[in-house]
């Protein structure tokens, strides 16, 4: 009886307790698709409540990425509507729980592709959160920590994560330009100091878009010596703009030639069909062909192994992002050396985010666009 | 000069004979033929054992390149030197010398001074169905034959205190699994993986095992399990048993794939340690080749997928040295060289323990 009695009471306690972290959710508003027809519409929802661990992020910009569009086409697998995509946020921290110790309201921040993970496997602990197996993205995932909640992203007036998974963003930083750093520019980052680029390697940087973009300035700013390749013209000037050596319009046969065996590491940003064969032949001996972009399921490339050993030794690998503690690096490291995203800044509308999809889709952006979510209405 | 070799032909050509099939679906019948003349830095070696590689097979097979016909295959060479060019330096008459996979590459590229022969960048001469560019693009023929000649600089040393009959394999299967196992720095503790338990499996098991590695092999039969487990492997998995391949996910810092058929490469790639490498140097006839997509690389994420062909000279010398010195030989099946066409079958079907090796003293 006394048992039962104490079960009960546990039931009761259990309730309110559930019933005030529910009065605590943060009311957010932003911009959603409803369903796989791309049509972003206003969305009113709520986030968990401040932990004692936890950040609320006024977003002030989010940068729209590729692996967006993927989603919100459902190019990847069946998804989850309402989805308000953008993993690429830069803002103003509003509120700290009262565990925190990074940040101070007013404090700069930043949000990238996850917001949590479980802390104690491999990948964890040697921060490479993002290879977890529980990781937590920042949308389109399922919250372990809050009942699996459905998480929303960046296309929105505010976020609630962990202090882990935020980025400090320095107070001279250009915070307009900064959202696309915390997936685009981790992204290229990554690899690229992974691999070991140095002064006067010959690299390449295959897809020029948001990704490539920033690739071809980490890899100058190393003193690479870079070679671009896009299947447009568009986009000459403005990769030896941004110091590339020699950029080669893939869609021009005598652009290609002489460019086998030549190049010690090539990063592949491209979204959509290619012959990743071609590249690995530019490689030299031991080079490396680092995977970045992801195609369409149905359009992604494949490559046959025994093309790999009759190449004999030119690695080929994928890279995703980069964890939380390299991330605060490279954050650090491109507003230092002046290194930032060219973006196109758009309206909180649902129409001109359908059109800056459009224009992603047609190759057309230079190079990034970011929602300014001050516009939001 | 011996009296033998001033009375060939004028143009001082070899006489050769050999095993060769003359079609793809044709049988091995015997085959005379002749090889370039002995030059000045060549050595002419009488050879006494060819191993049989499943790269033969797949060549003699047609299912890579159309190759031209008839054609001695022959890759894994250990014989006697019976004579030498004037300048030759490296061997006598009479030493034990062994040939692999190439008879000379162009020499002065990148690759070339690296000692990387094998990717030399205008392609190097193969020891079969390979023009020579160093003698009129004349075809190259095999180790399935009486003799062979070439340049002293792609010739092996054998050591004395060799085991002959099992030194064959080494030229080939030795060095191609040698190689990766150095090269990705294998150290005592590493928990590596081979897939593939045969002619490749077999000595990469050995040479990881003699490193201190811990070996996981995998193949798919239970057959070899207990094999596996006599040279130094700590576990064996037969793939086909759903219950074996649990919680391997991330495991393994370096897999040599040695499978010569079709497989599931996706699977493998999840059972690499961020960072760690996958090894390709099975070769799968083409319309059997597993392919990756690109975006399971990405979602792989860091693990690095890459093919390595044989190994240099110098490597390869090393490799011997190193193979004698540790009693490192694969485990042989001697045959007679009217057996070659038993000896494929039971290599496609996976029923040899774990290398055929042709005695040629039996070639009539």
């Amino acid at each position: 009886m006394k048992r039962i009695f104490s079960i009960t009471l546990l039931l009761v306690f259990a309730f309110f307790a559930t019933a005030i972290a529910q009065e605590k959710r943060i009311p957010a508003k932003g911009f959603a698709v409803f369903s796989g027809d791309g049509q972003f519409k206003p969305f009113e929802f709520t986030r968990h409540a401040v932990g004692d661990n936890d950040i609320e992020i006024k977003i002030l910009y989010a940068g729209i990425c590729h692996s967006d569009v993927h989603h919100v086409r459902q190019d990847w697998a069946k998804e989850q509507f309402p989805m308000v995509p953008g993993h690429e946020i830069a803002g103003r921290v509003v509120k700290v729980g009262k565990n925190v110790t990074k940040f101070k309201v007013g404090d700069l921040a930043g949000v990238g592709c996850m917001i949590n993970s479980c802390g104690e496997c491999e990948a964890c602990k040697e921060n490479r959160e993002q290879y977890c197996s529980q990781v937590v993205y920042t949308y389109h995932g399922h919250d372990q920590f809050h009942d699996h909640e459905f998480t929303q992203g960046g296309y929105s007036n505010n976020i609630v994560l962990t202090e882990n998974f935020a980025i400090k963003i320095p107070a001279n930083a250009k915070i307009e330009k900064v959202a696309p750093l915390l997936c685009a520019g981790i992204t290229t980052y990554s690899p690229i100091q992974a691999a070991g680029v140095k002064k006067g390697d010959k690299v390449g940087v295959a897809g020029f878009g948001g990704l490539g973009h920033m690739a071809v300035q980490y890899l100058v700013a190393l003193g690479a010596d870079v070679t671009v390749f896009d299947i447009t013209e568009d986009k000459r000037a403005d990769a030896k703009r941004l110091g590339a050596a020699r950029y080669v319009n893939v869609n021009n046969p005598e652009d290609l030639k002489g460019l086998n065996n030549t190049m010690s590491f090539i990063i592949s940003t491209i979204p959509a069909k290619y012959d990743a064969g071609m590249y690995l032949k530019m490689l030299a001996l031991d080079g490396q062909l680092c995977i970045v972009g992801l195609p369409a399921t149905v359009n992604t490339p494949s490559i046959r192994i025994d093309q790999l050993v009759w190449l004999g030794s030119r690695k080929v690998y994928g890279s995703q992002i980069g964890g939380i503690k390299e991330t605060q690096e490279m954050l650090d490291y491109s507003v230092a050396n002046n290194i930032y995203p060219e973006v196109e800044v758009i309206k909180a509308d649902g129409a001109d985010i359908a059109a800056a999809y459009q224009n992603v889709l047609a190759g057309k952006v230079k190079f990034r666009y970011v929602i300014d979510m001050s516009t939001l209405k | 000069m011996s009296a033998t070799a001033q009375n060939h032909t004028e143009a001082g050509r070899i006489p050769a004979k050999g095993m060769a099939k003359f079609s793809k679906d044709g049988n091995f019948q015997s085959y005379e033929f002749t090889r370039h003349a002995v030059g000045d830095n060549d050595v002419l070696i009488d050879i006494l054992y060819a191993g049989i590689c499943h790269s033969d097979i797949h060549t003699e097979r047609d299912d890579w390149w159309s190759v031209k016909y008839p054609l001695v295959a022959g890759h894994e060479i250990a014989g006697r030197v019976v004579q030498v060019g004037k300048k030759v330096t490296k061997f006598k008459v009479g030493d034990y010398a062994g040939v692999g996979c190439m008879v000379n590459s162009c020499g002065v590229c990148e690759y070339c001074k690296r000692g990387e022969e094998q990717y030399c960048l205008k392609g190097n001469v193969g020891t079969y169905a390979s023009p020579d560019y160093f003698h009129n693009n004349e075809i190259t023929q095999g180790g399935y034959s009486s003799n062979i000649v070439l340049s002293e600089n792609f010739a092996i040393k054998i050591p004395k205190n060799a085991d002959l009959k099992k030194v064959a394999p080494l030229l080939c299967a030795g060095i191609t699994t040698y190689s990766p196992i150095h090269f990705t720095h294998v150290k005592k503790g590493d928990v590596i993986a081979v897939a593939g338990f045969g002619g490749l499996g077999h000595m990469a098991v050995q040479y990881a095992v003699a490193l201190g590695a811990k070996v996981t092999v995998f193949d798919i039969t239970d057959d070899k399990r207990q094999d596996a487990l006599a040279m130094g492997a700590v576990k064996y998995v037969n793939v086909k048993n759903p219950d074996e391949m649990q919680g391997l996910d991330n495991t393994y810092r370096v897999i040599l794939s040695t499978i010569p058929a079709k497989y599931d490469l996706s699977m493998y790639l999840k059972m690499l340690k961020v960072d760690g490498d996958m090894v390709v140097i099975g070769l799968p006839a083409f319309a059997n080749s597993p392919s990756i997509d690109v975006t399971n690389l990405v979602m792989a994420g860091r693990r690095k997928i890459y093919g390595t062909q044989i190994g240099g000279i110098r490597e390869t010398q090393e490799m011997l040295d190193y193979s004698v010195a540790h009693n490192i030989y694969p485990k042989v099946e001697m045959i007679s060289a009217d057996k070659i066409d038993e000896a494929y079958k039971n290599v496609l079907a996976g029923e040899v323990r774990y290398r055929y090796v042709i005695d040629m003293s039996t070639l009539k």
